[in-house]
């Protein structure tokens, strides 16, 4: 598979997130004024400071060039994934409901957390799935200032029946004060997915975890 | 009466400095020229008092790829790359404006890594404030602290470690200082001498105003005191976003071979990154400061020469070369312009449009500074105040948990978990995993160790073993995680060089720098002096902070901190004799005094080599060096780590000759505190003290014997988020 990697000034996990894609087919970066995604079968929005994130976080981004693009490429049910900045801009974007905000201890925060999987996409990146081990949650990092998920009660219970909840932070876990514990959400037509926490930080069993690796697998089976 | 304070005072210059630059001038200088001297010879960027001393330290080995002199170090770390590295203070605009002067601390240390082609991949950071009761160290720290993380999670390059201690001197003089790392292919590195008569001057990056005028000199170089709030304006203000572009612009620049050299603007703005550019290059430059872009129109030449703006970089260009380098600026959105030419002239000559507004020759303003004999007089005795907040009496148990609980040793999870520890994806071990932080470097198929270290109360008690001990614990801590160390960066924070207390205690510690780095067969690959750190009350504890990387072959063979396995063996290894002399514990006790046992290098530098080996060849399930706080501390760390108690007795050590109490709670160098498997312990010759297992810390010591539960010791060690929770 051919995966696509935006970059734009002030994004920061670009080469991580370019890694991880590349551990599972091709990657390439994708330049903010390129509006070209001819070829490409899977986009990721990496996480960092786009455009600085002046006015708000993601709000500038969401009217590149490139993002035209990728609201084109989803709405044809092209698989996206938004990590972090890449959610917080796929928001913006009125890709994905909801909005992040400042964390409620208005700190930046860094620490590995456990998330639990819960809609479809996200049971598919449950660790040994199938075999007899019970582990039910998958580890990855978190680390932002802004990432508090927050939607009105009416958005929630909607996206909750709709299966849109991807994952929630295990319980005690949830970093930033996110409405009902929710770490990354879906669309309706399941085809874009944000996510707070980093995946493309735990593709490496020597840097701690490779349960993000998962994830960007079930990115393929969404494109499949 | 009126006294009319001369313009040269005003600007840190003395009458006899002045008197110089006129004889070598051969006129007094104009504004513009006067504003170029008083930067360039302050003691920040001269090191006049400093520069004679630092000629001890050994720079040279067979790994060095840069040493002292360019922008950072470097040392090869195989495979055709090389790892840069440099740590630097930015104390007083820090102690003025937390936030923005340590946010511009880390700015600084990156551009100086990456004015060498290396991509920045590692952030560590030492900082020194006073006692947490003081709401103004409460609101210095939680400033410094947001600073260092505003402007590394932005620009996206890891925090990966560091230390901070709190103690009564740095009241009034915080320290910060930032270590930044990073990696290049080096045959794409580069110079900062200018070279190449006809090319080109540009500057990229922000524009230049008015901010951080005088910085170099009236704020670095002098000591901090009343009236310091007016000095604010001289504090730099940082745009993470802005270095972020420049910085990537720049690495591309220098990957399409399109620099002669590069340098990063930083202290004395354009005046100091181009005098030294010129004078390194043995070349003249002319500056058109019409060319200059500029955040206000009516700025005054002067000005425009001694702005400290950040996030500004001048790279030497062939002028066939000037349109291409100007288009890649422009697709990073970063500022550019041409504004000078590399001359034969060997002057410094700065022009207005067709006007020339200052010519100074580019040796007097850069090397015609005259260099001070510092005058050193031992003191008499401790020099520094004492205070009790824990009674002698207090049983061991109590006196386990006010050390665990004590602002410099506990957790500093608080600050860290503030900072992105993991961008980059190289962090194999995150900030209190292990010793060290370690860092992946799948460019060269290996990894590398990274700390930094420096104990200022153990300085102060001797600046001469302090040191070295600041060196050792450095070369321990890389130890512990199989890392051989390849070269050494350091920031010599001192008070005023001019008064006998601090020229003797820099003198000590400069000598001990050289000896501890040629014992261990170091190179000292570059470094910073930081002096006048004195408040109203008095000098700091004199705090060098050295930095090491190391090299770790096989990334797979990284030893961790915590107690891993019940049942293993708890072993001591190193010649570790420790003494309550300027301990943490003396501390509490208000019984700080001068002096400390000297430190054995070479039997230390040889357990560092056991340490190693061991960790490479995977036979320690953990490694912790055993400093602040002593053995009782180090086996709590481990165990709360791991989340496994532990039984140990002590009297191996009472067999040294320790009393029960310095056993468990002295310090000095040389102590490995190891976990495994007893048979493999023994083969290196480390002495069994103990077993791993339970829920709580048994400690014999002579025939007294106490236990501390593991969850009362993890909360002691925990308490200060909540002690920084309202950080007024």
């Amino acid at each position: 598979m051919i995966w696509g990697v935006l970059q734009f000034p002030g994004s920061c996990d670009e080469r991580d997130a370019l890694h991880a894609c590349s551990l599972l087919g091709e990657a390439r970066l994708v330049w903010h004024e390129e509006r070209d995604l001819s070829g490409i079968e899977a986009i990721v929005i990496p996480g960092g400071f786009s455009y600085g994130d002046y006015l708000r976080a993601g709000a500038i981004a969401r009217f590149s060039p490139a993002m035209g693009a990728v609201a084109e490429f989803a709405a044809a049910g092209g698989p996206v994934l938004g990590i972090c900045n890449g959610f917080q801009v796929l928001c913006e974007a009125k890709l994905l409901p909801g909005a992040l905000l400042l964390n409620e201890d208005q700190r930046f925060l860094c620490r590995q957390v456990d998330l639990i999987p819960e809609n479809a996409f996200a049971a598919e990146t449950t660790p040994e799935r199938g075999s007899s081990s019970k582990r039910e949650t998958i580890s990855v990092p978190v680390k932002h200032g802004e990432g508090r998920y927050w939607a009105p009660d009416s958005v929630l219970d909607a996206i909750e029946a709709g299966g849109q909840v991807a994952y929630r932070y295990a319980p005690g876990q949830n970093p930033n004060g996110s409405a009902r514990d929710v770490a990354g959400v879906s669309n309706a037509g399941g085809n874009v997915i944000g996510l707070m926490p980093h995946p493309e930080h735990a593709v490496d069993p020597l840097t701690g975890s490779t349960d993000g690796l998962r994830v960007f697998e079930a990115m393929q089976m969404v494109a499949a | 009466m009126t006294v009319e304070v001369s313009k040269h005072r005003e600007l840190g210059l003395t009458d006899a400095e002045f008197e110089l630059i006129c004889e070598k001038h051969g006129r007094e200088p104009n504004g513009v020229e006067l504003a170029m001297f008083s930067l360039l010879w302050s003691e920040h960027c001269s090191y006049k008092h400093s520069r004679k001393l630092l000629r001890r330290l050994p720079t040279e080995g067979e790994r060095v790829v840069m040493g002292p002199g360019e922008n950072a170090g470097a040392v090869d770390i195989g495979n055709g790359h090389a790892i840069a590295f440099k740590v630097e203070s930015h104390n007083h605009p820090s102690a003025v404006e937390p936030f923005q002067g340590a946010a511009t601390g880390v700015g600084g240390i990156l551009r100086d890594v990456f004015a060498l082609g290396a991509r920045p991949i590692a952030i560590l950071d030492s900082l020194r404030f006073g006692e947490l009761d003081s709401v103004r160290s409460r609101h210095l720290l939680d400033g410094a602290v947001r600073g260092i993380g505003h402007y590394g999670n932005s620009i996206g390059v890891a925090n990966v470690g560091g230390e901070i201690y709190f103690e009564p001197p740095y009241e009034h003089n915080c320290l910060v200082n930032a270590m930044c790392v990073g990696i290049a292919e080096t045959k794409d590195m580069v110079r900062a001498a200018a070279a190449g008569v006809g090319n080109a001057v540009v500057l990229m990056g922000a524009s230049t105003g008015r901010d951080g005028i005088g910085g170099a000199s009236v704020l670095a170089s002098a000591e901090l005191g009343e009236g310091d709030e007016a000095k604010r304006p001289t504090v730099q203000i940082g745009d993470p976003f802005e270095e972020s572009k420049v910085l990537e612009c720049c690495l591309e620049l220098l990957e399409k071979g399109l620099l002669v050299s590069l340098q990063d603007l930083g202290a004395a703005g354009l005046t100091s990154s181009a005098g030294e550019m010129a004078s390194a290059g043995g070349v003249g430059i002319d500056i058109d400061v019409a060319q200059v872009p500029l955040r206000e129109a009516d700025m005054e030449p002067f000005e425009i020469m001694v702005s400290e703006s950040q996030e500004r970089m001048l790279g030497v260009v062939e002028p066939a070369r000037v349109p291409e380098v100007l288009a890649i600026c422009e697709k990073w959105q970063t500022g550019s312009a041409e504004i000078g030419v590399v001359t034969d002239s060997g002057r410094f000559r700065i022009l207005r449009g067709d006007e020339m507004v200052g010519d100074i020759a580019v040796e007097d303003l850069v090397d015609g500074c005259p260099l001070y004999d510092i005058e050193p007089v031992e003191p008499n005795g401790w020099a520094y105040g004492n205070e009790t907040t824990l009674a002698a009496g207090a049983t061991p148990e109590d006196t386990l948990l006010a050390l665990l609980g004590s602002s410099s040793i506990a957790s500093k999870r608080w600050a860290f978990e503030q900072y992105d520890s993991v961008v980059g994806s190289r962090t194999m071990r995150r900030p209190e995993s292990a010793d060290a932080a370690v860092l992946a470097i799948p460019e060269a198929g290996n990894a590398i160790g990274v700390s930094i270290d420096g104990n200022g109360r153990r300085v102060a008690c001797d600046p001469y073993a302090g040191t070295v001990e600041a060196v050792l614990e450095c070369a321990q801590n890389l130890a512990c995680v199989g890392a051989e160390p390849l070269g050494l960066t350091n920031c010599l924070n001192f008070g005023n060089p001019e008064k006998p207390t601090p020229a003797w205690q820099l003198d000590q510690a400069v000598t001990a720098l050289a000896d501890a780095c040629s014992a261990l067969g170091v190179p000292v690959v570059g470094g910073n002096v930081s002096l006048y750190n004195e408040g109203p009350e008095g000098p700091i504890y004199p705090t060098p902070v050295v930095g090491m990387v190391g090299e770790i072959p096989d990334p797979e063979q990284v030893a961790g901190g915590a107690f891993a396995n019940e049942g293993d063996t708890i072993a001591l290894i190193g010649p570790f004799e420790p003494t309550l002399d300027g301990s943490q514990l003396a501390k509490l006790r208000g019984e700080l005094d001068a002096g400390l046992p000297q430190p054995e290098i070479k039997a230390v530098a040889a357990a560092c080599l056991t340490m190693r080996t061991a960790v490479r060849a995977g036979k320690l399930a953990s490694a912790h060096d055993i400093s602040d706080g002593g053995l009782g501390c180090a086996l709590a760390e481990c165990s709360i780590a791991g989340g496994l108690g532990c039984r140990v007795d002590v009297a191996p050590l009472r067999e040294r000759g320790c009393s029960p109490e310095e056993a468990l709670f002295g310090e000095g160098s040389g102590g490995f505190l190891v976990s495994g498997d007893r048979e493999v312990l023994n083969s290196l010759g480390a002495t069994a003290i103990g077993k791993v297992g339970g829920a709580t810390i048994e400690i014999a010591a002579g025939d007294r014997s106490f236990s501390v539960g593991l969850d009362s010791a993890e909360g002691a060690w925990h308490s200060l988020a909540a002690l920084l929770s309202d950080p007024a």
